[in-house]
């Protein structure tokens, strides 16, 4: 047991055992280096998990107050773009998952595609939902800031939701709908915001694969960066039936 | 070792003692390589000190609180005024003061020592949690400064979201940067516990300081993300009106409450938690004993951190849940009391048959014990339906939780300052003085809130700057025990600022005590420990420590 | 080492992979498909089901959970526990509401 009269010699008194350069000296191992990486980052999705989990109760909550408004609200999104966009996103999870792969297996070309193919399909994501957003602000769908309920008041007025048939919602109840696009935009932009964060570690990430950073050893990095895209994948995975799907059968 | 002694205090020779030459504070120099510092011993000296600063801030405002309830009328300052100082005592007291008290500075000083670990598991989002923790302390300054804010540190809307110009925002934002500092603490331990175990260290044999610190920290990464959202909802209600909070767009007051409780009730048990282990530790050396029944306060730490979860709604019996929600907080409510009483009980069986001491962590762990009973039973008090309808939003809540924070968790911190002090500095800090500000303290605390019981089951609500005439009396005894307390906080400040230069030399074992933390040089080294140990023996294994002591005594001889 | 070093690094085949994002694109087109028919009160139901489904599949294979450490999912399920409860307990005080005061 370590006690004063070891410590008279200051510095470590073993000698300097061996280890990978990626080691940092607090770790006894490569192995408990991982470790501990991995299970730091489940945490921090956890963290991440009641994060939203407090948007997710609101919109439980206010979504069995006002059904009609979440109806007329959520059929005045684009399934095509919605659809579209979660294929995306699970591709982009597919291609992450492979550039673990490739790393695990010390290919470097491989990884920095797959990284990249990542990338481009995360970039795809926010740009359809750039479409999405800029449709919204078009038809004056901007909670508090640019909102008119003259869709939902008046639902033949509005040639993108003659395909549903809605019947027109009573003053108060249309007000509602303002409620129902606060959670579109709180949750999808927490989401992509999420996602620019990842996409931005992508970069930086696309940059040290190809300086041969994660293809000698050392994945430690694009693993947990993995967890973290599979993560936002996930959210948006329960976002998508939530606020695009609620009853298009009506 | 001393015999039939009234002290465990065993010193090295004065004469010929001295710090070791190298160690975590002389390791390097200069402003940098404290502000760059991977050491979780140096982040948590960082700690020390910004808590401290904010502690005095806090301790100002409140004796501000104490000088206007003098007098019934609202006339030392406007009744917005008062709600200012009210609002900005409890936002620094609660989030800048005593969430991170114990886990940012003797848990991120001690839990690699006590795991027998070199460092954290992650330094760098140690010293990340530090920054973010200055830049909240640094939002809420400005807060303070451009004007405050009124709310009361729960922020309840729509008050909060509709009828208040002041800076919720702002200070709304800080708490939000504050509770990431908090997350990144409570992941590190809990990785750290996890994986960083040194050989041996089985979880049964880890000190309950580590336990305690490790349920805190569980709390601290599942709860906090949802104040931090809350207040961004909060945030956003104010500047797009979206309306989720308010009643006239639809949407639900009630839902602020619900998510702001869901992580405010277990912040009260991030903040005791730490603290109970810290009155195990000091519980046990100071009676030289292993704690009783060590199985059971460590799954109660578990137990609390994981009850508490669920009981949140008892902050909101009168504000409309439904009758059947808080029948079923309520009943909660009584079961997390259960573990809480099972540490009690364990200290109590520990100090039965043991040599007790009374140095100034004991007198401050006895302190704890005592107050933290009185306020922990109020609790169940209050968990109670039919009488929290009468006692809620008065003085008696007020009594309730100054007693288990001040009178516990403040105690403890104390507590623990005291008992690690040498370690941490390698010099004693002056008894005599020290148990004197201990005694101060108690007294002025009793004198202070006790009177505040009797104000709340009169009648006198809270959050009012101007009362009925017929409640000055306690009111002044309060504000006269409220002086006494300030004394009694104060004193520490001085003489712990002069034992760092003429404090005796502590040695590395100054209390006897069992524990990693105390085979080591005080101050320890850089990287703690020459060579990773080897946890042979049980936590709290004093005949283990007597063989120590033979085995020393007979190599040098 | 403070757990025994049962870190497999069981390194998951591109074929799961593959067979993985196939089920979460079919799952997809099953979820819009399903929307578009009238199963009343069991409509958000299905979507949920088949939104935990995907959930499932993405954190059991495309994360590794299924190939890791007692402890990763131990840590995932209390996640999943915690945040069940807020909702249910929150959601419990809002239905029950409407039940009147006795």
């Amino acid at each position: 047991m370590s006690d004063s009269t070891t410590t008279a010699h200051g510095a470590l008194a073993e000698s300097h055992h061996e280890h990978p350069p990626y080691q940092r000296h607090h770790f006894e191992s490569v192995e408990q280096q991982f470790d501990t990486t991995n299970f730091a980052m489940w945490l921090f999705l956890l963290t991440e998990v009641m994060f939203f989990g407090g948007l997710f109760t609101a919109y439980l909550i206010l979504r069995n107050w006002y059904y009609p408004a979440f109806v007329a609200g959520s059929h005045q999104l684009n399934i095509g773009w919605g659809t579209a966009n979660t294929a995306v996103l699970i591709t982009s999870s597919f291609t992450m998952a492979m550039a673990v792969w490739n790393a695990e297996m010390k290919r470097k070309g491989g990884l920095v595609l797959c990284l990249v193919l990542t990338f481009i399909l995360g970039l795809g994501f926010l740009g359809i939902k750039t479409i999405e957003y800029h449709e919204k602000w078009e038809k004056h769908h901007i909670p508090g800031i640019r909102y008119s309920v003259k869709s939902f008041v008046n639902p033949a007025s509005d040639p993108d939701i003659a395909q549903y048939g809605d019947k027109p919602l009573a003053p108060d109840m249309a007000a509602k709908t303002e409620l129902y696009f606060f959670l579109y935009f709180a949750m999808t932009g927490m989401h992509a915001l999420h996602m620019i964060i990842g996409i931005a570690i992508l970069g930086y990430m696309i940059y040290r694969a190809r300086n041969d950073a994660y293809t000698t050893g050392h994945v430690t990095f694009v693993e947990n960066f993995g967890l973290y895209w599979h993560f936002v994948d996930i959210i948006w995975i329960f976002l998508f039936p939530l606020l695009y799907l609620i009853s298009r059968h009506q | 070792m001393s015999s039939a002694a009234s002290t465990i205090i065993n010193l090295p020779d004065q004469s010929t003692a001295r710090i070791p030459k190298v160690n975590f504070l002389t390791k390097e120099n200069g402003l940098l390589s404290w502000l760059l510092t991977g050491d979780h011993k140096r982040i948590a000296t960082l700690y020390l000190i910004s808590i401290t600063f904010f502690f005095f801030i806090g301790g100002a405002l409140a004796g501000l609180i104490r000088l206007e309830l003098l007098t019934p009328q609202s006339d030392l300052m406007a009744a917005d005024t008062y709600n200012k100082v009210f609002t900005m005592h409890g936002v620094i007291m609660v989030f800048f003061f005593l969430v991170p008290s114990v886990p940012a500075t003797i848990g991120n000083f001690l839990i690699p020592l006590m795991v027998g670990a070199k460092d954290l598991a992650l330094p760098k989002i140690n010293l990340l949690s530090w920054y973010l923790y200055v830049v909240a302390g640094l939002m809420a300054i400005y807060t303070m400064a451009s004007g405050g804010v009124d709310t009361g540190w729960t922020f309840t809307t729509p008050l909060s979201t509709h009828y208040l110009n002041t800076n919720v925002i702002s200070t709304g934002l800080a708490i939000f940067v504050a509770g990431f500092s908090s997350i990144f603490t409570g992941l590190n331990f809990i990785v750290t516990i996890h994986k960083m175990r040194c050989p041996g260290m089985t979880w049964f044999r880890l000190p309950l300081f580590v336990w305690s610190n490790y349920a805190a920290s569980i709390l601290m990464v599942l709860g906090t993300p949802v104040l931090a959202i809350t207040l961004v909802l909060v945030v956003l209600e104010r500047t797009v009106h979206i309306g989720v909070f308010d009643p006239a767009n639809g949407g639900d007051p009630l839902l602020f409450q619900h998510l702001f409780w869901f992580y405010s009730h277990p912040a009260v048990y991030i903040m005791i938690l730490p603290g109970m282990g810290v009155i195990s530790e000091v519980v046990s050396t100071f009676s030289r004993k292993r704690v009783f029944g060590y199985t059971a306060v460590a799954f109660s730490s578990v137990a609390i951190a994981v009850f508490g979860f669920f009981v949140w709604a008892h902050h909101m019996f009168i504000m409309g849940i439904s009758n059947y929600a808080a029948l079923v907080f309520s009943l909660l409510t009584m079961l997390v009391a259960v573990p809480s009483a099972i540490k009690i009980f364990n200290w109590a069986f520990t100090l039965y048959k043991g040599s007790i001491t009374f140095e100034t962590p004991m007198l401050y762990a006895f302190g704890f014990m005592g107050l933290f009973t009185i306020g922990g039973m109020t609790g169940v008090f209050l968990g109670a339906t039919g009488t929290d309808i009468h006692l809620t939003e008065t003085y008696f809540i007020v009594a309730h939780f100054h007693f288990v924070m001040v009178g516990g968790m403040l105690m403890a911190f104390l507590a623990g300052i005291h008992f690690w002090w040498p370690k941490w500095t390698g010099r004693m800090y002056p008894e005599k003085i020290s148990q004197l500000a201990a005694v101060v303290t108690f007294i002025g605390f009793n004198l202070t809130f006790f009177p505040q019981f009797i104000l709340g089951t009169l009648g006198m609500p809270r959050r009012y700057a101007a009362y009925p005439p017929e409640f000055q009396v306690l009111n002044v005894f309060s504000t006269a025990g409220a002086s006494i307390l300030g004394v009694g906080y104060l004193l520490p400040i001085l003489y712990l600022t002069w034992s760092l230069k003429y404090g005796e030399i502590a040695g590395d074992n100054p209390w006897q005590a069992t524990g990693l933390e105390w085979q080591i040089q005080s101050p320890p080294l850089t990287e703690n420990f020459a060579t990773i140990p080897i946890m042979d023996h049980e936590a709290y294994d004093y005949d283990w420590l007597e063989r120590q002591h033979e085995k020393e005594v007979a190599s040098v001889g | 080492m403070s757990e025994p070093n049962e870190h497999e690094h069981h390194i998951v085949s591109p074929m799961v992979y593959l067979t993985i994002v196939g089920a979460l694109l079919v799952g997809t087109a099953v979820t819009v498909w399903a929307s578009f028919i009238d199963m009343g009160p069991w409509n958000p139901v299905v979507a949920l089901a088949i939104a935990v489904v995907k959930a499932t599949l993405v954190v059991l294979f495309f994360m590794h959970v299924k190939y890791s450490t007692k402890l990763t999912k131990l840590t995932v399920i209390s996640g999943i526990f915690v945040f069940l409860g807020l909702i249910s307990m929150t959601l419990a005080d809002y239905i029950s509401r409407a039940w009147g005061r006795w």
